[in-house]
């Protein structure tokens, strides 16, 4: 590379091109070019993962001979085809808020128990072990659910169907209450938990010293200079720190489709087994899928991948409009 | 009555001064509080232990936990009125969120561990699954160590630049007036990108990669999975890192005729170096555990192959799945082995990136 420098072809006449060399403007374009071909082929990445996936999803959609979105079934290498996502929706949106209600109220917990309770050292070993947390691969939290929260929880679900089986939800007529959407939701809900306080801590601490010690100097107590000055600046913050997780949720494949037992059903008594994503869907039935199957499951990944797109994009907005709100004022 | 003691004046004083002083701080609880509020629930759950129906060390925990949180708000509630009552309620869940988050990762680590002890050995790291049946006893990970090596090598190989030079547009040539829209969109999708699901990634790479331009299920169809998801994480952290690198340095250098693009290169990225490490072993930890990407774009083998560009190549992550879901005895200990493998593996790159930040770093 140091070879650009040298003057090159014929050697500059007049003084000011020798420092402003034509070499040196040529390495500048060069490696200017180069970054900004780094930055547009994430655009271009981008695109292409949906031109790609609505491509190759047409096949399937044509021959579907159900309706795509409110059809429960999935058999697309059956002739006729016919399959639709409304039980995979049903169930990812399911894992998902429950995954949502446990981890919300937690996470947040956590980041304030860093940013505004803790001393440093406390502080930061908790940020650690949420890191650490975050660093697990998604299998081994699917095997862990399996051969350790599944039978953690055994007794807590029955309990929650024996007081509260008046509750639809928690009802369960099977008697058993394993692989179920709660379980797989439970186990999504400290997979995300480390999105939801890492984000909601960046938003904390950025809270000013002034409208802390504001609220502490007329007399509030700690929760009450939580709810009066960090909640109202953070609420963008805490939002989508709550969306990402929410989109992290989702997307979420090898620890549901371990711990699910896969079935084509809306089933609102989420204590019993069963229940599918669309995540999970496309590990499981990725290898024994013929032209039309792989091409169905194409088709509900393009879905999952519109939904995590919008709750992203949505999320990112946020956050990027307080961002500038807080720059203005300093 | 009429045998009162005479009281002194300063006495009076002071008796007057310590009304005042309570009529306007208020009752207080005194500092020993949340311990004896914690040891009266800790026996009280005890007893309830030992005649109700509550058992079991983790329930009675919680059942501790929980008549903590009510012995203490109502005595504060009594004392101090209802503002501290409820400071002293939120403080208490706000603690209780650290257990929240410690347990399920002593749980994870405490299972894996010992699940994962019972196949483990020399033996295990070193021999392959080639002709063990999934009954038997034996075989081991090798293959699989192997494939994800390459694979992730791979992907870091073309991940990590193609990353860093994004984070370099971001951060040294945003400022120019052509390329600020340009570089707001990369940034933003560069945040949307990293919420992109794996399986859709993987998904992509099939569709594109494999159906399009027609190249077999490979470990280097994997690798160009696995980049996909590493880029975003190696542009955010080393854009972080080259924001804080002074301005005086850039500054110093153009004052001394060099160019731009030498001065990133020679004063900038060596400043940051540390700590564009750091985000690069991170990222490289992030995508080492990641199964389904590579259950759509490779086939599992049971067999050594060290060319990731042809053939069927195994992997960690896939190992453990295929092993899992055999379901015999025996598989099922292979996969917990190869789960302690996983994440000894990076959790090592993990608490060596984060050693390598503490220690080095851009000094301000």
């Amino acid at each position: 590379m140091s070879t650009t420098l040298e003057p090159s072809g014929a050697a500059a006449p007049d003084a000011a091109a020798a420092i402003k060399g034509a070499s040196v403007r040529r390495g500048d374009r060069v490696f200017l070019g180069l970054s900004r071909g780094a930055g547009v082929l994430i655009l271009v990445i981008m695109a292409a993962i949906a031109a790609f996936l609505v491509w190759k999803a047409v096949p399937s959609l044509q021959a579907n001979t159900a309706n795509f979105f409110t059809t429960s079934e999935w058999t697309p290498d059956a002739d006729p085809a016919y399959f639709g996502i409304a039980a995979l929706a049903f169930g990812t949106l399911m894992t998902a808020l429950i995954a949502l209600v446990l981890a919300v109220p937690v996470g947040i917990g956590i980041a304030l128990f860093i940013a505004h309770y803790a001393n440093r050292r406390l502080g930061s070993a908790l940020g650690f072990i949420t890191d650490l947390l975050a660093a697990v691969p998604s299998i081994i939290f699917g095997m862990w659910g399996l051969e350790f929260l599944m039978p953690q929880m055994q007794g807590f679900l029955q309990w929650l169907t024996q007081y509260f089986g008046w509750i639809p939800l928690f009802q369960n007529d099977l008697g058993i209450w394993t692989r179920s959407i709660m379980i797989a939701g439970t186990v999504l809900a400290i997979m995300v938990l480390p999105t939801i306080s890492a984000i909601s801590r960046e938003v904390f601490v950025q809270v000013p010293r002034e409208h802390i010690e504001a609220a502490l100097a007329l007399g509030a107590t700690r929760w009450e200079m939580v709810r009066m000055a960090i909640f109202p600046f953070a609420k963008p913050g805490m939002i989508s720190a709550s969306m990402l997780g929410l989109g992290r949720a989702l997307g979420e494949t090898i620890a549901v489709a371990l711990i699910l037992s896969a079935n084509y059903v809306i089933n609102w008594q989420i204590t019993e087994p069963g229940g599918n994503t669309f995540a999970a869907n496309i590990a499981l039935r990725w290898n024994e899928a013929g032209p039309i199957g792989l091409s169905a499951l194409v088709a509900s990944g393009l879905v999952l991948f519109v939904i995590t797109l919008a709750v992203n994009m949505a999320a990112r907005l946020i956050i990027a409009r307080r961002a500038e709100f807080s720059g203005a004022n300093g | 009555m009429s045998e009162q003691t005479p009281v002194s004046p300063a006495e009076e004083r002071a008796e007057s001064d310590r009304l005042l002083h309570d009529a306007l701080a208020g009752g207080k609880l005194p500092r020993w509080a949340p311990w004896g509020a914690g040891a009266a629930a800790l026996v009280l759950a005890v007893v309830l232990n030992a005649v109700t129906f509550i058992d079991g060390v983790a329930g009675t925990l919680v059942v501790a936990a929980l008549l903590f949180a009510v012995i203490q708000s109502t005595w504060s509630f009594a004392v101090e009125g209802r503002r501290h009552a409820v400071d002293r309620l939120a403080t208490t869940l706000i603690y209780t969120t650290f257990l929240v988050a410690l347990a399920p990762l002593v749980a994870v680590l405490a299972t894996v561990i010992i699940r994962g002890m019972k196949a483990l050995s020399m033996d295990f790291l070193l021999t392959s699954m080639r002709g063990v049946s999934p009954r038997e006893e034996g075989g081991g990970v090798y293959h699989a160590l192997v494939g994800t090596i390459e694979q992730v090598g791979i992907a870091a190989l073309i991940g990590v630049p193609l990353g860093i030079m994004t984070a370099i547009y971001l951060v040294e040539y945003a400022a120019q007036a052509r390329s600020r829209r340009l570089a707001r969109a990369v940034s933003f999708f560069v945040d949307v990108m990293t919420g992109v699901p794996s399986v859709v990634v993987g998904l992509f790479i099939y569709t594109s990669v494999i159906l399009t331009l027609g190249m077999e299920r490979s470990g280097f169809a994997a690798s160009l999975a696995l980049t996909i998801l590493m880029i975003p994480v190696v542009v955010r952290s080393t854009e972080e890192m080259l924001r804080i690198v002074p301005r005086d340095l850039r500054e110093a250098s153009y004052a001394l005729g060099i160019p731009k693009w030498r001065t990133i290169l020679k004063v900038v990225l060596p400043t940051a170096l540390s700590g564009i490490i750091t985000g690069a072993m991170l990222a490289i930890a992030r995508v080492a555990g990641e199964t389904a990407p590579l259950l759509l774009t490779t086939f599992m083998s049971q067999s050594i192959n060290f060319n990731p560009f042809q053939g069927p190549q195994a992997a960690l992550p896939l190992f453990i799945w295929d092993q899992f879901n055999s379901g015999t005895t025996a598989s099922q200990d292979r996969a917990w082995a190869g789960a302690l493998v996983l994440i000894t593996l990076v959790m090592l790159l993990y608490l060596t990136a984060k050693i390598i930040a503490r220690y080095t770093g851009v000094k301000k």
